[in-house]
């Protein structure tokens, strides 16, 4: 909402400053977006006469002009424009003048090799109108007089924009906003009475509003003026728009546009000669079709609010009048319409046509209905004093009237919600200058509400309206309590919050992105998932809710490779969705690595990532976060994207009840597909939220603290086994031997090739025995031992080598 | 002269001489071998006349122990000559670079979800979430925005279906709505999450980061409101005074509503707060509005509180001095590593919140 300080000045009574004005109406509520000195830099722009013009010496279009500013010597300006004359009276903009169509500052520059002190200002560029062709012409009568002085009038009122919240229709218009100043003690209303019509006339045209089912239109109200001369405006009506930057166009639209922006009620005038008969408001006919003022055909669905006449569709009631019954400047008989709509038909018709206009933003949150027969008494009057004419009488229908609201107030609320005290006296002179009417009774206040206040319901709005006038600086602070009875954290988030640590703790950079991604890399990831389709995404490469963090951290991988970095490991935490309800999502940890582990170094060898540098970040972050990797149990099924060979996915556990992680190289045709450049791509997700918690806390398992002291011993073991037996099974045919003996199991070398069979391996094991009882004897130890090598045979098909 | 004084004599003074160790190794055996000097003479003790025997054996066993306590001594000189000859040779260049290490980092928003949950820890807080995809219900009519409503236009939002039912949540104002219905008051929570609306320029991302703030009790006001973000802006920004101002404002869940901002002034193209004269708005609040607590079942006359909306992002540009709320989300190496934090860096409130 744009107003002046000059505007406000006609409902206002006020000697406060202009700042002062801006710090009140952002206090109570009416936020000040910015403050533009419109004038001071349209006071550049200055009355000129073209005095000669020459052709440009290398542009056939182009002319240079020497200009009489009002200055001693004539400015030379190059213009293109047919138009320029000798001897045509113009608009000058100086160089360091902002054109206000574009923003764009004026510099001295050379054109074709001639320099251009300034330029010659089309009406277009001044938002005068939309005439851009050739530059404005001014009558030579009124302007000789004028030239050297300021184009446009002066004015030391700034334009300023506030932010008026959808709660507040009634600060849509300077009024409002006035009388909210006005109680909060900045300045008096000034007194508004409007002369009322005075006609022998009737209202010609017959209106009807069809009192059928969803009526978005409650009352009509219209008034005929007969005769009228439309013309441009007289110059402190255009003053009045200009200086909160809209366009004058004629003086009926300029009327009409001032009524609103001056009390907020829309008007719509309607070529009475254009009108079928009668106006009937009416729901719309599904398929019917109507062209709108801006220019666009519209198909209507049933059920519509428009107004009509016995032709068919004349406009859309609050939203858009038709091209077929616009006001031209050779208008000679008007119809005003002055309604009121209902804010749910309004939204839900323009949201259907996706339209929006000024009178739709103002009807869908609620007009004064009882400003119907103000805004027709004020408009017929002006437009009866500047195109003459003859007034009738206000016809107004209406299919239910308007009955006051009111609502019982405990003036205690206030106090209990605000914390802080007002006396009632207080309350009582905000309330009466908000416009409100005020009845006592024993305890409470019984409030009638101003017709202008939809938003108004219950007590604590009545509460908002107080505090706001009063000052939030009003309300005191009390300090909050430093008490907990609650934990901070839930277990989950802890767990959440120790992976998220640990994971960045092995050379993870912690990256946020997107939860939704492109469909095409998504499809590559979303594994059994389902894809999520977001019905108006932002562009189409982000379509889709992400089944999966790797799509993102692949194409970030991409970029970041492309910056030139080779060895880079990013990680995600945070949700990939399995379907299009609250709650189908899982929270994952996902990382990836790309490039080498160590890359041209003096000291150590270069190697690429592999699997089981992810396999080791994933099993330390688990056992850092509380699990306790000798229940580990690991196998090779994982999901499609990655290497079929070179992945493994990790249970908590045996009894495998929900896979805790997949870790591996990603597919090589992934790799190939999204065309990504690196020696090694590897990475891994965990499921957060099927991590079983843990049962005991750390806490519970520091309480007890064994050691044994008798002395240990390790034997070294070689078996030659099948290539399809995993390691695991091998280490735990050993542990099961007895547990209580076999303190710990290592692999220390895998060996394929020369001297083992093709479809076998060796892997060389070293166990630890030591008892917590006693010193094992060395034939307790061969026991063991021989018991191992049986053991490991019968279990798993191996055999020790000799 | 004794014999004995006379080897003790003869050998202090050799073994004070400079020797190698093939030498002293030589001395030894003379004095400690089979047959060697003093071996001899304690063979000799038992042919000594019983009067004497005893000073005799004690003089040897001085004797004894003063030479060999010197071949040690010496023995020990020599080696570490030697072995200092040959450490002088494994010399290395101890600048060359050590072995390759790598440093993960934790996002900023991260980081910052973290500080905010330590300090209204503080404060008796815990956390809450929620979904990201939510439905209408939770995210607007329940927050008293019924449909056709015009403050349902502030909020841009991502549909997933056609009808409109679920959505991406628009703010973290739904984990309210879901808190409430599945607890009975007091509730004091906060909610940190994403957040999405449809909007995506320079200073708009589709997804950004709010927290939320509830508390609802028995006489909740608008004073405590004050304190509590009062506190937390000063907290937060690990300033010891705010300027801080609340203005009336307006969102369809709070009445009365508040927009806060904050006092702030630009020294050197940085931006210092907490002084200053200029305003910047960091986030919206108000008393949970009566409709609210009915939907969820909570007596209004009973229970009265406030709520409030924090954008984390801006906080952490703020506190970070970030310009860009986009690079947030593009996951530049660089970046992250510039604006992330160590892992190690957990805010606490005995350590503070950053380091």
């Amino acid at each position: 909402m744009k107003i002046t300080f000059d505007w406000l000045k006609d409902h206002l009574k006020t000697n406060s400053k202009e700042e002062n004005l801006l710090e009140q109406l952002t206090n109570i509520g009416l936020e000040v977006e910015s403050v533009e000195n419109i004038s001071a830099e349209k006071e550049l722009f200055k009355v000129a006469k073209i005095i000669k013009t020459v052709k440009h010496p290398n542009a056939d279009r182009l002319k240079i002009c020497d200009v009489d500013v009002g200055e001693k010597e004539l400015k030379k300006v190059v213009c293109g424009a047919s138009n320029a004359i000798e001897g045509l009276i113009t608009v000058y903009a100086p160089p360091g003048a902002v054109i206000p169509k574009n923003k764009v500052k004026l510099v001295e520059a050379k054109i074709r090799g001639v320099t251009s002190h300034g330029m010659l200002c089309s009406e277009a560029e001044l938002n005068l109108s939309d005439e851009s062709d050739g530059i404005s012409e001014l009558s030579s009568i009124k302007y000789e007089k004028s030239i050297g002085k300021s184009y446009f009038s002066k004015s030391n009122s700034n334009l300023i924009d506030l932010s008026i919240t959808p709660n507040r229709p009634d600060c849509l218009g300077v009024r409002g906003i006035a009388r909210d100043l006005a109680a909060s003690g900045f300045g008096k209303m000034k007194d508004s009475k409007v002369k009322k019509i005075k006609s022998n006339t009737k209202q010609s045209i017959k209106v009807k509003i069809n009192d059928e089912k969803g009526q978005g239109c409650i009352t009509f109200g219209s008034c005929l003026i007969t005769n009228v001369k439309n013309t441009e405006s007289p110059q402190w009506l255009k003053d009045k728009l200009v200086s909160i930057g809209q366009k004058p166009i004629s003086a009926i639209v300029d009327i009409t546009n001032f009524i609103m922006l001056d009390i907020n009620r829309p008007l719509h005038a309607y070529d009475a000669d254009k009108i079928e008969k009668d106006i009937i408001v009416r729901n719309s006919k599904s398929e019917e079709e109507f062209t709108a003022l801006d220019n666009k055909k519209y198909k209507l669905e049933k059920g519509m609010c428009v107004i009509s006449d016995n032709k068919g569709v004349l406009g859309l009631g609050g939203i858009i009048g038709g091209i077929r019954s616009g006001t031209e400047f050779d208008t000679k008989n008007i119809l005003l319409e002055s309604a009121y709509f209902e804010p749910r038909s309004i939204r839900s018709t323009a949201k259907k046509l996706n339209l929006d206009t000024d009178a739709k933003f103002r009807f869908e949150r609620g007009i004064d209905p009882l400003s119907i027969e103000e805004g027709l008494n004020k408009a017929a009057s002006l437009i009866k004093e500047i195109c003459g004419g003859e007034i009738s009488k206000i016809d107004v229908q209406k299919i239910e009237s308007y009955k006051a609201r009111s609502i019982k107030f405990d003036p205690n609320l206030f106090d209990k919600i605000t914390g802080f005290k007002i006396s009632i006296k207080e309350m009582l002179k905000i309330l009466e200058d908000l416009g409100f009417e005020i009845k006592k009774e024993k305890k409470t206040l019984r409030l009638s509400i101003p017709s202008w206040r939809p938003d108004i319901l219950q007590e604590v709005d009545i509460i908002e309206e107080l505090v706001r006038i009063i000052g939030y600086d009003k309300i005191k602070v009390i300090d909050p309590v430093k008490e907990r009875t609650k934990s901070t954290l839930t277990k989950p988030q802890k767990l959440f919050h120790y992976l998220q640590r640990a994971i960045a703790s092995k050379g993870y950079l912690e990256a946020i992105t997107w939860s939704f991604t492109d469909s095409n890399y998504n499809n590559y990831f979303k594994g059994k998932n389902k894809e999520i389709k977001i019905v108006n995404p932002i562009s189409s490469e982000l379509g889709v809710l992400r089944n999966s963090i790797f799509s993102n951290l692949i194409m970030h991988m991409i970029k970041n490779l492309d910056r030139g970095f080779k060895d880079l490991s990013i990680f995600e935490i945070g949700p990939i969705f399995t379907g299009s309800n609250p709650g189908e999502q899982n929270t994952l940890v996902c990382g990836l690595s790309a490039g080498k582990k160590y890359r041209q170094s003096w000291i150590d060898r270069e190697r690429n990532v592999d699997v089981f540098d992810v396999k080791r970040d994933v099993v330390q972050t688990l056992v850092e976060a509380g699990y306790d990797s000798d229940k580990f149990f690991i196998d090779s099924e994982t999901p499609n994207y990655y290497h079929p060979g070179k992945s493994g996915r990790l249970f908590l556990n045996k009894e495998k009840d929900k896979v805790a992680a997949y870790f591996g190289e990603i597919h090589p045709n992934i790799i190939k597909k999204i065309d990504i450049k690196t020696e090694s791509l590897v990475g891994f997700e965990i499921f957060v939220d099927d991590l079983k918690l843990p049962k005991k806390t750390l806490n519970d398992q520091k309480t007890k603290f064994t050691v044994s002291d008798f002395q240990k011993s390790e034997r070294d073991f070689a078996f030659i086994i099948n290539k399809d037996v995993s390691s695991q099974d091998l280490i735990n045919a050993i542990l099961s031997v007895d547990l209580n003996l076999i303190s710990n199991v290592k692999v220390f070398d895998v060996y394929e090739g020369e001297n083992i069979p093709e479809d076998q391996k060796s892997i060389a094991i070293s166990v630890t025995i030591q008892s917590s009882e006693k010193t094992l004897k060395d034939s307790d130890l061969e026991k063991i031992n021989k018991l191992i090598i049986e053991t490991v045979e019968n279990k798993t098909g191996a055999k020790i080598r000799s | 002269m004794s014999d004995l004084k006379k080897i003790k004599d003869e050998y202090l003074s050799k073994l004070n001489g400079k020797l190698n160790l093939l030498e002293l190794n030589k001395i030894k055996s003379e004095l400690f071998g089979k047959n060697g000097l003093v071996s001899s003479q304690f063979k000799k003790i038992g042919s000594i006349a019983e009067s004497e025997r005893k000073k005799f054996a004690s003089d040897l066993n001085v004797i004894k122990d003063e030479l060999q306590n010197l071949i040690e001594f010496k023995l020990d000189e020599i080696q570490n000559v030697e072995i200092n000859k040959k450490l002088e040779k494994e010399k290395i260049d101890v600048t060359l670079p050590e072995r390759n290490f790598v440093r993960g980092k934790i996002h900023p928003v991260s980081q910052t979800i973290d500080e905010i949950s330590s300090i209204f820890s503080e404060i008796g807080f815990s956390i809450e979430e929620g979904p990201d995809v939510e439905n209408e219900y939770n995210n607007f009519t329940a927050l008293n925005t019924p449909d056709n409503h015009p403050a349902r236009d502030m909020h841009d939002t991502f549909y997933l279906d056609e009808k409109k039912e679920r959505l991406l949540r628009t703010h973290t104002s739904p984990v309210q709505i879901r808190t409430m219905l599945n607890d009975k008051p007091p509730f004091k929570i906060i909610a940190p999450g994403r957040t999405y609306r449809s909007d995506s320029d320079q200073t708009h991302s589709p997804m950004f980061h709010q927290v939320e703030g509830l508390h609802i009790d028995n006489g909740i006001n608008m004073g405590h409101l004050k304190g509590c973000l009062n506190y937390f802006i000063k907290e937060f920004f690990e300033v010891k005074k705010i300027k801080m101002r609340f203005r009336p404002s307006h969102f369809p869940f709070t009445e009365p509503s508040a927009e806060v901002d904050i006092g702030y002034e630009m020294k050197n193209g940085k931006i210092i707060i907490g002084e200053g004269d200029q305003w910047l708005e960091i986030l919206g609040c108000g008393m949970v509005h009566p409709n609210v607590l009915k939907n969820v079942k909570v007596d209004p006359t009973k229970f009265q509180g406030y709520a409030f909306g924090i954008g984390i992002d801006r906080l952490a540009m703020l506190k970070y001095g970030i310009n860009d709320l986009r690079s947030f989300f593009d996951c530049d190496y660089r970046w992250l590593n510039h604006y992330g934090f160590d892992p190690l860096d957990v805010p606490t409130n005995y350590r503070g919140l950053s380091r």
